[in-house]
């Protein structure tokens, strides 16, 4: 009796839950895709905000885009070598470097972006173009990439591997990207997701860094939530979920099947 | 396999550039424009002895506590819940629970003003039922919502992969010996759980403290100490009071994060 009660209040906890995080954004959803909000579904679904959306803020959806892209580069081809070389030495300086590394992440986006201004707003080129939105997710997404590859460089034997193929006679260049990168794949993929959905998403760092020329996805929210009637507002926060949510959705399933590899393993 | 100083050197160099240039020389510099106003060194202090700034910091941490008890406490019983009990669409609910994991603290703001806004359901159900429309999204309570929002799936993701490795043996133990279920509650299961909780709970509490695109959705009256930041820069173009006020912020969130990492060798984002 006493367990039945304990299940069913835990149920009802559980779905309380899950209304209060999915309730708004249904809410949100169908604000985006009907005439008049405040009159309900009656009024007429319509494309019509969604439309609105493209034509008042497209650029913003094709900057995020770009800079989500271009983040995703520069955190492969400086974390992915990083990783590596952090995976192979046991030394007290790669341990602090690692730290130093990861350290983005625990400063809350705002300081580091007054940080930014404060030491490099006087270049004007710089200060005025998308770069320097660039710079400031570079720094905040590098860290996942770092540990999600040396997550998997770590769980291997990759010295074992390497003095293998040394022994075969690959070299440095060789041995990197035909045993580290191809082994490090899972995740080089798990942290590349995870680098392109918090750039897209980012925006306490782009909020102090952008200009009214370089403003990317979450600003341009942001800015209609302010300014713009509601269904707007919903309509682009609907485009925005309809870019974030596959990316979150491969996120899942792949974070599935790397448990069932791991397990399988074990 | 030997690896030279040299190819150690160059496999972290681009990394090192990018840190060095574009995160450690900008913190010092923040921490030097933090001295660099009129008190000084003394700005350091203005967190505690400007009532403004000391009324900010209060409300930051008071809520922040709040935040991470309140969400420690359901996401524990919702996480437990769902890895004890598989029912047909339980998969469905946990892909739900988790799904708001990447949603920027803007969009959070926003959908709360969804919940609780002017136009919101809560508001339009209240004023149906009672004649007196409910609003309060725009006061601490919704600023509360909005953090437990961001909070919930977080804790919820540590809280299922800790219990999945529980044994449950020790609880049938437990019982078999006429431990009621409280006891087995209390003695067995969150004592296993506990490092977990420590860990996100200081998570949890670190990314509450830095927040600042909810708040920011919210606004009207809400002093919090990001916001407090943000304005003391853009209102008060007082570059020095903001710096000093970050550089503190951050010490925080660092702490509260390094704590968390001690306890579980784990990290995650401070965003929101």
């Amino acid at each position: 009796m006493q367990r039945k009660t304990l299940f069913y209040s835990a149920l009802a906890l559980t779905l309380l839950t899950v209304a209060f995080l999915v309730v708004p954004v249904i809410m949100s959803v169908m604000a985006g895709l009907t005439k008049n909000f405040f009159l309900g579904i009656k009024s007429g679904l319509t494309l019509e905000w969604v439309v609105q959306v493209w034509d008042l803020y497209q650029d913003t959806i094709w900057r995020s885009m770009g800079i989500a892209l271009a983040c995703l580069i520069i955190t492969l081809v400086a974390g992915v070598p990083a990783a590596y070389a952090l995976a192979l030495s046991k030394s007290r300086w790669a341990r602090i470097f690692e730290e130093t590394l990861i350290l983005p992440v625990a400063i809350p986006g705002l300081a580091i972006a007054l940080a930014l201004i404060q030491t490099y707003g006087g270049f004007r080129e710089f200060r005025m173009s998308w770069a320097f939105i660039l710079v400031g997710h570079v720094l905040y997404t590098l860290p996942f990439m770092v540990r999600s590859v040396l997550a998997v460089l770590s769980s291997i034997p990759l010295h074992e591997y390497e003095e293998a193929a040394a022994s075969l006679g690959a070299a440095k260049r060789r041995r990197f990207f035909d045993i580290v990168v191809p082994n490090a794949m899972p995740g080089i993929l798990a942290g590349s997701l995870m680098v392109v959905t918090l750039s897209i998403g980012e925006f306490n760092l782009s909020w102090m860094l952008h200009t009214p020329l370089t403003k990317t996805l979450p600003v341009g929210l942001a800015d209609s939530y302010a300014s713009m009637r509601l269904e707007v507002a919903s309509a682009y926060t609907l485009v925005f979920f309809i870019m974030i949510v596959p990316l979150l959705i491969a996120m899942q399933k792949f974070g599935e099947t790397g448990r069932a590899r791991k397990s399988a393993r074990r | 396999m030997k690896h030279s100083s040299l190819s150690m050197g160059l496999l972290l160099l681009p990394a090192s550039i990018l840190v060095l240039a574009f995160f450690a020389l900008p913190m010092v510099q923040l921490v030097i424009t933090g001295a660099s106003g009129e008190e000084g060194l003394a700005a350091y202090w203005s967190i505690l002895t400007v009532p403004r700034h000391r009324e900010a910091l209060i409300a930051t941490l008071v809520l922040s506590l709040v935040v991470t008890l309140t969400a420690l406490v359901i996401s524990t019983i919702v996480g437990v819940f769902l890895v004890r009990n598989k029912f047909p669409g339980s998969n469905l609910l946990v892909s739900m629970l988790t799904f708001p994991l990447a949603f920027p603290g803007v969009v959070i703001g926003f959908l709360i003003i969804m919940l609780a806004g002017r136009q919101g359901l809560i508001g339009t159900v209240s004023q149906a039922v009672t004649g007196s429309k409910l609003v309060f999204a725009y006061s601490m309570t919704g600023l509360f919502l909005g953090y437990l929002y961001f909070s919930i799936p977080r804790v919820i993701l540590t809280v299922m992969a800790a219990a999945e490795k529980l044994d449950i043996s020790l609880e049938e133990a437990a019982r078999s010996l006429g431990a009621s279920q409280w006891r087995v509650i209390k003695d067995v299961l969150l004592p296993a759980l506990k490092p977990g909780l420590i860990a996100s709970g200081a998570i949890c509490f670190a990314t509450s403290v830095g927040a600042f695109g909810t708040a920011f959705t919210l606004a009207t009256k809400i002093d919090v100490l990001a916001m407090t930041i943000y304005t003391e820069f853009t209102l008060g173009a007082n570059m020095a009071s903001a710096a000093s006020l970050s550089v503190v912020l951050g010490l925080i969130t660092w702490a509260a994060l390094f704590i968390a990492r001690s306890l579980s060798g784990n990290n995650v984002a401070a965003a929101g």
